[in-house]
């Protein structure tokens, strides 16, 4: 019913738009390139997504693929090649026209190892080159050495390059294209006149003739000028700019839910960490994670630090991610009681108001977190209180990134930490550097020589068994056991899901606020200014 | 004047008591977090509110006050001091050593410290508690503070030098640790009190904005530094002018800290 009710507001809409008007909105960095196979920052991101054609898009609103320069794909069985039916009468910004040999030409440039493109990175199953068959000027197959999980949906991220143009990663097949880049001030994006999309009555898209894009870091800034009508959108806004703005112009603000920001904590369980061995077994023993887990109060946390626009996490991957998400899985209850259980279990005792373990030792340790991130320290604070409440010590610390990364990942010198996690791709294969044993984001023991735990062992097969599965259904199976494990044994105390909150000026019609990046603006070639924005405009 | 400065020292020693005596008058312990009222207005319970966590803001500003109260001036006596051994020295002696001194006043000057203070929270130990946190913190800012009131300390001992006062002593055969310890030392007791005066505000200035790179005061202690953090969201200071109530009261020490000044002294 939201669907359609969706679908028929951008009908009518588009029968009632207009041409013209500058979008305008905010990066927080100079973007690092403009070369699409490049793209790591999310400044560049933005520009990619604003300006490059790809063959296939994920509706950020349905989270379904849907065919943009390609009309039709298929898979072959074992998955080691797709197959692109590839629309025509397309050409680039500069009017050269689009072929398979682009296709083929873009695939070689983003698997050249030289290039280093973590974009290319996602589609090495194994060793071997990726070839790509030019059947015809239509029609093209990419060839790869492995079977790749997920393969059609990794296309969002590969804007297609033109082989023949002079303007080389300048021509584009996206809605707009690069006009103008003033470092540190902003970058401009006129309309591409050839973009091949058009609207219900036959007119090109998009509407806009140009997005403005001011860079500020300024966060606080970047509100008030949307709260002065200079920016028609702020993306990604932190809860609390959030309520103070829904409280002001309610109509403005726009929360869709829970996205697939997550944050998390957990304790440093390496063995070679400079740590003394009663600290390591604590953290080592899964009754004392969950007791932690289930001593902090995960809704007090989305009430107070978020304003209610958080869900309480229960494992990996965010009720955001629709298929992904294993929906049986709940968050530990919030239970101080049942926490003092568990560490008795483990030899833990409460003694004059302080836990210590079987050997006598206080129970004290300190959680890192980066230092200028207001909801974290708040959150650090929160947790501080409630692991009080069942006699643990907690120190916060909060550290610049810089350290705070050394410490994770080089010399293991703390205890604990609590840090977010951002997923941008919803295929779990993003997650392989993260649940891999031997992966360097297995942030409570990295780089294992080989599974330390046979829970473990258990997650790496059956990481490895989804990556080499086609069929989706059995990846899920796979894929909820993971979760399932994750859960129970909470190496990752996963604290709140963060909902995805931005804020749209009310002259911007045909917004459709989704859950995932880029929440506002993935529809850019149907946006629309109010006639009021247009007549400023021309002013 | 003097009516002023007795008003001062009543201010000054009410200050310090309640704040010596917050386990005393806090309503409640300064970490505790009330989590059904977080972010209230001024009330009966809470006179001053409560912060983003529900924590009373009445007990935190005593507490604040006691930290800082005793840990600014405390940084301030460690860089004045310093301040006057280099800077009165210098100007004293004048010749090359003066000239050495004010080349590494200028550089020291020069240096950012902020790298300094990154290295000593990377190797302080992660569970060092808070209260010995900021004692390191305020330390080092006391060790980094004395450059600028030396160079003023000094061009207030080269001008003494050479006046009639020290001319004349010196003539009447006073040996040079007498002339410093006796004519000079004495003589420059304003400047080093406006000094001294000047650089606490400074010292709680500065461990406020170190708080963003995680080396103020940590959580859950407060301090005037943390609690004039708030004050960095102007609608939020609109809206609940009761936070300002940190503002206010380092506003009053300091103005009775200045008032204490010797006056005449300063005149002369």
């Amino acid at each position: 019913m939201r669907r359609m009710l969706i679908a028929f507001t951008i009908a009518t809409t588009s029968l009632l738009a207009q041409w013209g008007g500058e979008l305008r909105f905010c990066l927080h960095s100079d973007p690092k390139t403009f070369n699409p196979l490049m793209v790591e920052d999310e400044a560049s991101e933005t520009i990619r997504y604003l300006t490059g054609g790809v063959l296939i898009r994920v509706n950020r609103q349905s989270q379904e693929l849907e065919p943009e320069l390609a009309t039709s794909w298929k898979i072959s069985r074992r998955g080691q090649s797709i197959t692109f039916q590839l629309r025509q009468g397309v050409v680039f910004s500069d009017g050269t026209p689009f072929s398979a040999d682009d296709v083929a030409y873009t695939m070689h440039a983003l698997m050249d190892p030289s290039l280093h493109s973590t974009t290319g990175d996602a589609f090495r199953s194994a060793s071997g080159t990726v070839e790509t068959q030019v059947l015809a000027a239509d029609r093209v197959a990419i060839v790869f050495p492995a079977p790749v999980a997920g393969l059609e949906r990794l296309f969002d991220q590969v804007p297609i390059l033109s082989a023949r143009s002079p303007k080389k990663e300048a021509a584009v097949l996206g809605p707009f294209v690069l006009a103008k880049y003033s470092p540190g001030m902003e970058v401009l994006l006129e309309r591409n006149s050839y973009y091949w999309k058009t609207d219900a009555s036959g007119r090109r898209l998009p509407y806009l003739d140009a997005i403005r894009l001011d860079i500020q870091q300024n966060r606080d800034i970047e509100l008030m000028r949307f709260s002065r009508g200079e920016l028609h959108l702020i993306n990604n806004i932190d809860a609390e700019s959030f309520s103070r703005l829904a409280q002001q112009a309610p109509s403005q603000a726009y929360d869709a839910g829970p996205s697939l920001e997550s944050e998390m904590m957990w304790f440093n369980q390496n063995p070679n960490a400079p740590l003394p061995e009663y600290e390591k077994a604590w953290f080592r023993s899964k009754n004392f994670r969950r007791a932690v887990s289930s001593a902090i109060n995960r809704a007090d946390l989305c009430r107070v630090i978020y304003f209610g626009h958080a869900q309480p996490a229960a494992g990996p991957i965010s009720p955001a991610n629709r298929f992904w998400f294993r929906a049986q899985l709940k968050p530990h209850a919030y239970d101080p009681k049942e926490a003092l259980a568990g560490l008795r279990q483990d030899g833990f005792h409460l003694k004059d108001g302080t836990l210590r373990d079987r050997e006598g030792h206080p129970v004290e340790f300190s959680l890192i977190t980066n230092s200028g991130n207001k909801a974290r320290e708040r959150m650090g604070a929160m947790v501080q209180q409630d692991l009080a409440a069942i006699g643990i010590k907690m120190n916060l610390v909060t550290l610049d990134f810089r350290s705070l990364i050394e410490r994770i990942s080089q010399n293991f010198r703390y205890e604990a930490c609590l840090l977010g996690l951002t997923n941008y791709d919803l295929d779990p294969n993003s997650q392989m550097n993260v649940w891999l044993s031997s992966a360097s984001n297995h942030q409570w023991y990295p780089n294992q020589p080989k599974p330390a735990t046979t829970w473990e062992a258990e997650v790496d097969r059956l990481m490895e068994a989804q990556a080499s599965t086609v069929v989706r259904e059995k990846r899920k199976e796979y894929f909820d056991r993971v979760q399932e494990i994750a859960s129970d044994e909470a190496p990752f105390i996963y604290l709140v899901n963060k909902n995805s909150l931005s804020a749209v000026s009310p002259k911007l019609q045909n917004v459709s606020p989704a859950m995932i990046r880029p929440q506002t603006y993935w529809n850019a070639d149907s946006l629309v200014l109010g006639p009021a924005q247009l007549a400023r405009n021309a002013r | 004047m003097k009516r002023a400065r007795n008003v001062a020292i009543v201010v000054l020693a009410a200050v310090f008591a309640i704040s010596l005596l917050a386990n005393f008058f806090a309503p409640a312990p300064y970490a505790m977090q009330f989590r059904d009222f977080i972010s209230s207005p001024a009330s009966r319970r809470f006179w001053l509110g409560t912060d983003e966590l529900g924590r009373d803001r009445w007990s935190r500003l005593l507490y604040g006050t006691r930290i800082s109260l005793l840990l600014a001036p405390a940084a301030a006596l460690l860089s004045t001091t310093m301040a006057v051994l280099i800077g009165g020295v210098a100007g004293y002696l004048g010749g090359w050593w003066d000239r050495v001194v004010l080349r590494v006043i200028d550089i020291f000057l020069s240096i950012p410290w902020l790298f300094l203070f990154l290295i000593v929270r990377a190797l302080l130990p992660l569970n060092t508690s808070p209260l010995t946190s900021v004692i390191v913190t305020f330390t080092v800012m006391g060790l980094l503070g004395w450059a600028s009131p030396a160079r003023i300390i000094r061009a207030g001992a080269q001008s003494l030098r050479g006046s009639d006062l020290v001319l004349h002593a010196r003539a009447c055969g006073c040996p040079g640790t007498r002339l410093l310890l006796v004519h000079i030392v004495p003589n420059l007791k304003p400047v080093v009190f406006a000094q001294f005066w000047i650089s606490i505000p400074t010292f709680i200035l500065g461990e406020a904005s170190l708080g963003l790179i995680g080396l103020g005061v940590a959580e859950p202690l407060p301090s005037w530094g943390n609690l004039l953090r708030e004050l960095a969201n102007p609608r939020a200071v609109m809206s609940n002018p009761w936070i300002l109530a940190p503002l206010v009261v380092l506003v009053v020490v300091v103005s009775c800290f200045q008032l204490l000044l010797p006056q005449k002294e300063f005149a002369s």
